[in-house]
């Protein structure tokens, strides 16, 4: 299969690969997928409590070249974003940008998948009645 | 050293030079039909069509009168499987085969079922062989047929073909084997092995693809097949269509190299094969061979890097052509069946890599793969949440995963 410039871009030099402590009250957590399914998803965001902008993201994939740049490209955008814009990112976003093919659109799925599930653990921790998992798919 | 390095031969080898030389005269001034009987053209292709079907049958101790010209393995096993159902419809309905048979076996047999025949899918051990028990126990008095294959095209491991042949001779039950990794790499012999039809092909041994044969028994007992090709009558009846006369002398010509070089070719490429794993092994951790290496063609290395997903190391090894049991290679997202049929988790089935070494390969290439590999595996492992768990100490099997 051959991949897009950006997948094998980001595959190459994947971007803010990293884990936080996922103790910290200011840190959210986000792991998605399954070793059977062959892909799993950590993500991680460290907020700023007071402005409620996303100052860091690190992420850890297991999966195909198209996962890990789905999860790369994820962090790149968190960066900089408020709680509530992150949670605007969609899945389609991620498609268009690496031009991922129909069969990779499930890694964009779960990448969307992981962003919330950080982010819910990061408003669980800050005391804000979260809504239920509904990471599966 | 020349990119990217191929270690896929048991998805294909190159046509070796020598065969394509002894091929080429055939596509240009002996162009003849091999049927033709009257005149020299036709002379020519059949007696280099004789002296193909010589030199097959000697790499699998037949006689030449037993070969059957087909376009490849999976005619012949279609041919072969269906042949044989259709033939013995009145002995029997009922065939056995194994879960890690080529789909070419396979799903020939899931056409026979729909047409009423019974299947029996033996399931295999940890190791990869077939339990003989089991294959005694599952013969019936309507068993027609039993086909294993030789060798396993993913994991490379040898079927105790000698002991089936006996308990199909005892039973009196014929025996087909789909041998196409098997010939030319380790020694095959239809009579010692009591084999009654083996499919071969001449792409798995560095002939040309698009041309195969069938061995049919025609002594105790003599095999007899209903065509599954209507037409001139070619091949005794039993393969209708005008014989692929350069295929042919492509075949016959890869078969006697194959046959002469074998001894030295199989111990050469045991060595670099050993050292492959060696290498391996001795710098990664969490590596797992798929398949025992006790009863394995000396070419084949099937390992499993946990934690560390398939595509994605392929992605890695770009300048490498092997290939992986990962659901993400395969067009069904499903991870290799052969894999899974050994008992392996999907997570493991999920990291594999099939290398297929061959004729062609050299000892600086093995040395060049060992160490991309080994930096590949790290950096992936590196970006792993499941290595980082497993090296933190976390019990993977106990981890509530959002399956999706």
């Amino acid at each position: 299969m051959a991949y897009s410039d950006k997948v094998v871009d980001h595959y190459n030099n994947p971007r803010n690969v990293g884990s936080m402590d996922k103790a910290r009250s200011d840190v959210g957590t986000g792991m998605v997928g399954a070793p059977e399914c062959g892909d799993v998803m950590k993500l991680q965001i460290q907020v700023n409590a007071a402005t409620g902008i996303i100052e860091d993201a690190k992420f850890k994939t297991f999966g195909c070249g198209s996962a890990i740049a789905s999860s790369s490209l994820a962090t790149e955008w968190l960066k900089g974003k408020s709680v509530d814009e992150a949670l605007e990112i969609k899945n389609t976003d991620i498609v268009n940008e690496l031009a991922l093919p129909p069969v990779k659109i499930h890694c964009s799925v779960l990448a969307e998948d992981a962003i919330k599930a950080a982010i819910n653990d990061y408003k669980t921790k800050q005391g804000a009645p979260a809504p239920a998992e509904t990471a599966s798919h | 050293m020349s990119k990217p390095i191929y270690f896929d031969n048991h998805a294909t080898t190159p046509v070796d030079p020598r065969v394509l030389e002894a091929m080429l005269p055939y596509f240009t001034e002996h162009f003849g039909n091999a049927a033709s009987r009257n005149h020299a053209y036709g002379w020519a292709a059949e007696d280099a069509v004789e002296k193909g079907r010589k030199q097959i049958a000697a790499l699998i101790g037949a006689n030449s009168k037993e070969i059957v010209f087909t376009s490849g393995a999976t005619e012949s096993n279609n041919l072969a499987i269906k042949g044989v159902a259709e033939m013995y419809a009145e002995k029997g309905n009922h065939i056995i085969t194994a879960a890690t048979e080529h789909k070419a076996v396979l799903d020939t047999c899931k056409h026979l079922e729909k047409k009423g025949c019974r299947i029996t899918y033996l399931p295999l051990k940890g190791d990869g062989l077939i339990d003989l028990d089991m294959l005694r126990d599952a013969i019936t008095d309507k068993t027609i047929l039993i086909s294993i294959m030789y060798a396993n095209n993913e994991i490379g491991v040898i079927q105790p073909v000698k002991e089936i042949g006996k308990i199909a001779k005892e039973r009196g039950v014929l025996f087909h084997s789909d041998a196409v990794q098997a010939c030319g790499k380790i020694p095959v012999n239809v009579a010692e092995d009591g084999i009654d039809l083996l499919s071969i092909t001449g792409h798995k041994l560095y002939g040309p693809k698009g041309v195969g044969a069938l061995y049919v028994r025609r002594k105790n007992p003599r095999v007899q097949l209903t065509a599954q090709m209507d037409g001139g009558g070619h091949e005794r009846g039993m393969r209708s269509g005008t014989l692929n006369v350069p295929g042919i002398v492509g075949l016959g010509a890869a078969c006697e190299i194959a046959q002469r070089e074998m001894p030295e070719e199989s111990a050469r490429l045991r060595a670099l094969r050993d050292k492959l794993r060696a290498t391996l092994e001795a710098n990664l951790e969490e590596v797992y061979i798929n398949g025992t290496m006790e009863h394995r063609l000396p070419n084949n290395l099937n390992m499993s890097f946990a934690y560390v997903e398939g595509e994605s190391l392929l992605m890695g090894i770009n300048d490498i052509a092997v290939s992986s049991g990962s659901a993400c290679t395969s067009a069904t997202l499903e991870p290799s069946y052969v894999l899974k049929a050994l008992g392996l988790g999907d997570d493991l089935a999920h990291t594999s890599i099939r290398f297929g070494l061959g004729r062609f390969n050299t000892e600086a290439e093995v040395d060049y793969v060992a160490q991309k590999m080994i930096d590949v595996v790290n950096k992936l492992r590196e970006l792993s949440p499941l290595w980082e768990m497993f090296k933190d100490g976390v019990d993977l099997s106990k981890v509530q995963w959002t399956a999706h």
